[in-house]
């Protein structure tokens, strides 16, 4: 049986554990309020620049841009969000299973995949799993800045230019609520067509200033890089939600082992006495 | 009176929303009027004041930059960085601008010149967004 002093060790040590577990929960309760507050703020901007884009969709433009063109795909790039640290239970690796069996099912359509990284952990995985990984962008923090994306999105939009790649999707986590987050993949190129409002039947274009392919190019680009922004900071809310979550069933865990752990300290340390009760009693009987 | 809606938003928020009679903003190919009923536009904005008038009330904004899409019912600003004009400082503003001609003077330098020629035009925007709103007052 084991002894008491090796059992209280053992509560020592977890008890540290739960320690930081549980300050690590209440860490990222108070983040996951502000990544979740910066999502929130953001989201206006790309409400509205997807109203514009519909609308450009609906006009019958002079110049029909390359985003809304569907090619014969050879290959597809998947922007993959992921996060920075890790102790968020299946965040990221619940996303990158989607990411794989995607990949696999255009694999089977004789299309490539290769990888645009976002985030510490997606480089990690991406590296080990093996694929073309075409750009990362690590170490984004708590507040990620839309300028360190434009590298990232301009590799993918100028391989898309180039006729390199003929599709992209983005793939991050989907902020539900605080206990659910939903792993998601989204076409991005080519724009998939909004449904169409039957209000408009008549053509019409817009009047533009200075030139219809400068002003869609910057746009659309614009589009796909508050997207991706988008996703980054909702996929931050994420993590956080979800460390939050992981962090609080760990510190659960370490108080049941903790409790488990006393009462074998107690069982031990009464089956010590008993037993050296019992030695007293049996010498003196013999004297 | 006929009116238009418009809605002003910036990558980190939404600056304004609202109905409007008159909207004044700055395109990269110069000044726009905006009335109810303007025929589909669409052109990149110039770092300068958007002003959107209601009846008598009127509100300015700063824009440094980004797209502008006009419908006939509806005006949708696309900032990249937009501001209540009340909440500019001048001060900060004419140390900006003063801040960017020193670089640009200082050529040789390795310093990114289009980046400081650029810096110089926010700045320069940003005065006379202020200097618009003072003459008014």
């Amino acid at each position: 049986m084991a002894n008491t002093k090796e059992v209280r060790k053992q509560i020592a040590s977890i008890k540290s554990t739960q320690k930081i577990t549980s300050a690590m929960e209440m860490v990222a309760a108070s983040k996951m309020k502000k990544t979740q507050d910066s999502m929130l703020e953001g989201r206006p901007y790309s409400l509205k620049i997807k109203d514009v884009i519909s609308h450009i969709a609906l006009a019958s433009s002079e110049y029909p841009h390359p985003f809304y063109e569907e090619r014969a795909a050879k290959k597809a790039c998947f922007i993959v969000v992921s996060s920075d640290k890790g102790l968020c239970g299946g965040l990221n690796i619940n996303l990158f299973k989607q990411v794989i069996a995607k990949s696999a099912e255009l694999n089977e359509q004789g299309i490539g995949s290769c990888f645009a990284l976002i985030g510490t952990k997606a480089a990690g995985f991406f590296k080990s799993v093996g694929g073309e990984v075409i750009a990362v962008a690590e170490k984004l923090g708590d507040k990620p800045n839309p300028d360190d994306l434009i590298g990232l999105t301009k590799v993918v939009l100028d391989m898309h230019k180039n006729g390199d790649i003929d599709q992209a999707y983005l793939c991050s986590n989907i902020f539900v609520n605080t206990m659910t987050q939903q792993p998601n993949v989204e076409q991005l190129i080519p724009l998939a067509p909004e449904e169409q409002e039957e209000s408009n039947p008549s053509q019409w274009d817009y009047i533009y200033e200075p030139e219809a392919k400068e002003l869609l190019d910057g746009l659309l680009t614009r589009y796909i890089e508050s997207l991706v922004y988008q996703a980054v900071v909702e996929n931050s809310a994420c993590e956080q939600a979800a460390k939050m979550i992981a962090m609080k069933n760990a510190t659960d865990n370490a108080g049941d082992l903790i409790k488990e752990l006393e009462l074998l300290y107690n069982n031990v340390r009464q089956a010590a006495i008993t037993q050296e009760l019992s030695e007293i009693v049996g010498g003196a009987a013999a004297v | 009176m006929s009116t238009i809606k418009i809605n002003i938003v910036s990558s980190s928020e939404e600056i304004y929303s609202g109905e409007a009679t008159m909207v004044y903003a700055t395109g990269t190919l110069g000044e726009l009027g905006i009335a109810p009923g303007h025929t589909p536009l669409l052109t990149g904005l110039a770092p300068g004041p958007v002003r959107v008038q209601n009846g008598s009330e009127e509100e300015a904004f700063f824009c440094s930059g980004g797209f502008l899409e006009i419908q006939p019912d509806l005006v949708t600003v696309l900032s990249d960085t937009a501001e209540r004009a009340d909440s500019l400082d001048e001060s900060e503003a004419i140390k900006a601008k003063e801040a960017a001609e020193q670089e640009l003077a200082n050529k040789d330098a390795t310093l990114d010149y289009a980046k400081a020629a650029s810096q110089l035009a926010e700045a320069v925007a940003r005065l006379k967004t202020i200097q618009k709103l003072r003459k008014k007052q």
